[in-house]
């Protein structure tokens, strides 16, 4: 890579000094997690805008990617443990855990999450992991539905998502009106607002690369989520961040698990197509 | 996390005489700086864990003390040579008193 920015350096130069780009490769670099290598590059979905989806772990900085490469030093782990107890604790009037139904997680859970979110027939609208975990507690637990971000929610919904560690996300958009979604969730992708105006688009695909400040962007892929953010130094859940990329834009915010961003996960994740599911990523 | 600290510690189950095996620690501590204000502006009381130690066979491996500026969750990562099978005695000092312990054992062969 140093030959390549050294050679471009000093076209550069030669041509004016002031059009250098703030463009920086991803790294070429393999992700490794307890022997299992995890899909950080796949060829795009039909109808994509890339010809290569990548996940974010190849835009961070060597010791962020060293962190998530070893589930020992991933703080994310810890939610994953908590998740784990959280599994096996009877909650609500019917005397339910949730392995009182599902049995044991890594078995029952195996890949799983890479199909979410979901068309749920009940609801008649998607449904992603939380959704899902509340409607057991309430239909099945006889439990309340978790507060939106509650410790509990994200660390279960951690749990629940590492099963499927290095599954290469995949969404069925023939189920229901699956493809609907998909359509408003595209449209949302690319419209621009805030005060800002700014698109998901202008950031993740137009500037995809590039610097934003100190911040190496990348395609904004959601298959890492719930994730272990250096910033936050906690789990950070989908909803959470794109509310967060929204609210960076000066732009009102959705509701957590509103139509609006219920669309926008249907076409975010399906961007990420054939990425390896990475819960819990590290991320900066 | 709000739950209670809990150690994490990895060390070799076995090693060979004189070795120098690699030993992970990771407690999930929130690391309260002491620097931020919660709503209504007060300051939220420091609380971290400010020292962590590390023995074998009551003889002292490794230790240090740590500031404010540590982030959440904090990880070590050392060396130590192992001359005979014995017993890792972690611990780790929070602000309010609490000393949460970890203990490990190691076969020398």
């Amino acid at each position: 890579m140093k030959k390549i920015s050294l050679a471009v350096a000093a076209v550069a130069t030669m041509v004016s000094s002031s059009v250098v780009s703030a463009y920086a490769d991803p790294v070429d670099d393999k992700l490794v997690i307890d022997g299992q290598e995890m899909i950080t590059r796949a060829p795009a979905p039909e109808g994509h805008p890339f010809k290569e989806v990548l996940s974010g772990w190849l835009f961070r900085e060597p010791e962020t990617r060293e962190l998530e490469a070893d589930s020992f030093q991933n703080s994310g782990m810890l939610y994953v443990e908590r998740g784990q107890e959280i599994w096996n604790t009877v909650e609500g009037s019917k005397g339910k855990s949730c392995a009182s139904c599902h049995n044991d997680a890594a078995e029952s859970m195996k890949g799983i999450s890479a199909h979410y979110p979901k068309w749920d027939a009940d609801a008649k609208r998607p449904i992603n992991i939380e959704l899902q975990i509340d409607k057991c507690r309430t239909q099945n637990m006889g439990a309340e539905a978790y507060k939106f971000d509650a410790p509990e929610q994200k660390a279960l919904t951690t749990f629940i998502k590492y099963q499927s560690l290095g599954a290469p996300v995949k969404l069925d958009l023939k189920q229901g009106e699956m493809q609907s979604w998909w359509d408003r969730g595209k449209k949302e992708y690319y419209t621009r607002t805030g005060q800002l105006n700014l698109a998901c688009a202008s950031c993740h695909e137009a500037s995809m690369g590039k610097h934003i400040r100190a911040d190496h962007l990348s395609q904004g892929q959601a298959n890492g989520f719930p994730t272990y953010r250096l910033k936050q130094a906690d789990m950070v859940s989908l909803h959470n961040r794109l509310r967060g990329c929204i609210r960076d834009t000066r732009a009102e915010m959705p509701k957590p698990f509103s139509d609006e961003l219920m669309a926008l996960e249907v076409y975010v994740t399906w961007r990420g197509t054939g990425l390896s599911v990475e819960t819990p990523a590290v991320r900066q | 996390m709000a739950a209670k600290p809990k150690p994490r510690v990895k060390v070799p189950k076995t090693a060979k005489a004189g070795e120098t095996i690699v030993i992970k620690t990771l407690i999930s501590h929130k690391m309260e700086s002491g620097q931020r204000k919660d709503k209504e502006g007060k300051i939220i009381p420091r609380k971290i864990i400010n020292k962590f130690t590390c023995e074998f066979n009551g003889e002292p491996v490794f230790s240090c003390d740590m500031d404010p500026a540590i982030s959440a969750n904090p990880y070590f990562e050392f060396r130590a040579k192992v001359p005979e099978s014995g017993m890792f005695k972690f611990s780790w000092v929070d602000d309010d008193g609490s000393v949460y312990t970890d203990e490990q054992k190691i076969e020398v062969s």
